[in-house]
């Protein structure tokens, strides 16, 4: 019996008809691509050890999918797998082993598209395995060992991979003539709480593996070990992280026409009860009502949010250099040898 | 466990049985990529494609009424598509006045609505047709002599073996978590939703250790039978050149269809 999230984690899963030609067989070409580099970037570091280990855990991914907690009303989740397969095997392993999860389940179950699951496997294999790494891995590194970043990683890793494979199908069917209008935000919606289900989940596996079998997982015990986390951060980290929210925060900023222009809902409250004209006007507005001034239109709104993205990105750069550099004169004051025991 | 409810036809005699993994998965591909390349409202390409499908549907022996009953698997994904009844530009046939809005649904809209639908129905029943028809282990053959990574067909191979297995070690986890979780009737129970997530977590967690270290068995236990990071298997058969006519013919039919309903 499927509940309702089956069939809603279903809408990853494109069967075909759904997409055009000339998109199905551009996403086959793109993930036949990928694949290959994973292939050679697997076989260097891949003994006949792994060959069996790496069926294995595609198997496991099968299987995991299965487990599933009940929700809200009859609804249940579970799990993708796509971050947790990256964390703990690596991005290219963690690739190769969700694409042929989503073969299987295509071939032996029509859970998806033969012609479709070129863009099937992009989504829900490399995607969610290039996130969960790629975005994962640089995250452990700024939390630096501690016990709850494993957790926060964890989460926010497992999260954005389900909102980035959510983003590429609807981009397919937008490409194949289903309004973007409305797959965009239907597919985001849903997938917002989909996600949080698989932060959940993949946190909760993570931190059950990291502290049963640390030895398991190199990749994330070198992350998690207080020799390697204790020297800094590079600036190939940081400029890594800087560049994927910026090109996160600028790809929303471009979708954001598509949001409603309807007032938000504490506004629309406001406005029925008749209270929203007692509402004060900020003292100053740089960009009023996320438009600039002069300029209209769908351009006006991208520009704007660019404009207020870089703004905002200016702060917190601001801020954490200030923490930083007081973090580091308390480090410097530390390790600055001590006075005589006997001055005080 | 089986695969699914498709492995009871799998061992039975028919022409379509009896060919080639190669021939038929070339096929179900050409007759899959064929529909999604017909224009929309094309009816009469459709019940071409359509009348090939149910004759080959027969010609194997499948009850086409279990066929038809599972192909509708696809069907929710319709609630993404019927977007385009009311956006698509057209003459207008009716409207749903909604609260907010009006929709208006167009003859245009429709059409490609129901092309998109008869298209992934037709579509689920090629790939049920397929899998009801074929050893797993036989597509998998056609896939290496379609030249997909050895690696990949090595990983598809280990995970057909023993998702069996997990999945029915999976089903234990549940089960023994079904029987720690008495519910009285009317009454909430089972904590919130965050720690059933992690529960579920550590369930996930279990399972991968479980995994992980039947993996290490298994990889001892080929290890010391003679296994060297090579899987042997036997050559792949030369087509019969029935076979060879056969793909020869279908493929020209699925492009003569294509290229016609762009004329029509």
């Amino acid at each position: 019996m499927q509940s309702l999230t089956d069939l809603l984690v279903f809408a990853l899963h494109v069967p075909d008809g759904f997409l055009n030609a000339p998109v199905a067989l551009l996403w086959w070409v793109l993930t036949v691509a990928v694949l290959a580099v994973a292939v050679r970037k697997t076989s260097g570091s891949l003994n006949e050890r792994q060959i069996p280990l790496m069926g294995v855990m595609a198997a496991f991914i099968f299987a995991a999918q299965m487990l599933n907690f009940p929700v809200l009303g009859g609804t249940s989740g579970h799990l993708l797998g796509g971050a947790l397969a990256a964390l703990l095997l690596g991005p290219w392993a963690g690739m190769l082993v969700m694409a042929c999860v989503v073969g299987l389940q295509a071939l032996l179950f029509q859970d998806g598209g033969l012609l479709a699951m070129g863009a099937n496997i992009f989504n829900m294999g490399i995607l969610t395995a290039a996130v969960g790494y790629w975005l994962g891995t640089p995250l452990l590194r700024l939390f630096g060992g501690k016990p709850w970043g494993l957790v926060v990683t964890g989460f926010v890793a497992a999260w954005v991979s389900v909102m980035v494979a959510a983003i590429a199908c609807s981009l397919q069917l937008a490409l194949s003539g289903v309004p973007a209008g409305v797959v965009f935000p239907a597919m985001l919606f849903v997938h917002a709480f989909i996600g949080v289900g698989e932060g959940l989940i993949t946190l909760a596996a993570l931190t059950f593996i990291v502290s049963t079998r640390p030895d398991l997982v190199t990749t994330l015990t070198s992350y998690l070990d207080p020799t390697t986390t204790r020297r800094p951060v590079d600036g190939r980290t940081v400029g890594l992280v800087t560049l994927v929210g910026l090109l996160c925060a600028v790809g929303a900023a471009f979708i954001s026409p598509l949001a409603s222009g309807d007032p938000d809902g504490l506004e629309r409250v406001a406005e029925d009860q008749g209270f929203l004209d007692r509402a004060l006007d900020a003292p100053f507005s740089i960009l009023p009502d996320y438009t600039i001034p002069g300029l209209d239109g769908n351009a006006s709104t991208i520009i704007a949010g660019i404009v207020g993205l870089l703004i905002v990105f200016a702060l917190a750069y601001g801020i954490a250099m200030l923490i930083r550099s007081r973090r580091q004169a308390a480090e410097e004051e530390r390790s600055a040898p001590r006075p005589a025991t006997g001055e005080r | 466990m089986t695969t699914s409810f498709l492995d009871r036809y799998i061992d039975r005699q028919s022409p379509v049985h009896g060919l080639d993994g190669r021939v038929k998965l070339l096929l179900t591909l050409g007759y899959i990529l064929a529909l999604a390349l017909l224009p929309p409202g094309n009816w009469l390409a459709y019940a071409a494609c359509a009348g090939l499908l149910w004759w080959a549907i027969s010609r194997a022996q499948l009850p086409l009424r279990t066929i038809l009953a599972r192909s509708i698997v696809a069907l929710p994904f319709a609630l993404v598509a019927v977007s385009v009844v009311f956006t698509r530009p057209g003459l207008p046939l009716f409207s749903l006045p909604l609260g907010f809005a009006t929709l208006t649904a167009t003859d245009a809209g429709l059409i490609l609505f129901a092309s998109i639908l008869l298209k992934s129905w037709l579509s689920v029943q090629a790939a049920l047709l397929l899998t009801a028809t074929t050893h797993f282990f036989d597509l998998l053959a056609a896939l290496r002599a379609l030249h997909l990574p050895p690696i990949l067909v090595a990983i598809l191979s280990f995970a057909y073996r023993y998702m069996f297995v997990l999945v029915e070690e999976a089903q234990r986890l549940l089960r023994a978590r079904d029987c720690r979780s008495a519910t009285l009737p009317g009454q909430r129970s089972g904590g919130s939703i965050a720690w059933r997530a992690a529960v579920v977590g550590r369930m996930v967690g279990t399972l991968f250790l479980r995994s992980y270290e039947r993996s290490e068995r298994i990889y001892v236990a080929m290890l010391s039978r003679g296994y060297n990071g090579n899987m042997h298997t036997l050559t792949p058969r030369r087509l019969t050149p029935t076979e060879q006519g056969l793909l020869v013919v279908g493929l020209a039919l699925l492009t003569g269809i294509t290229t016609l309903s762009f004329f029509m």
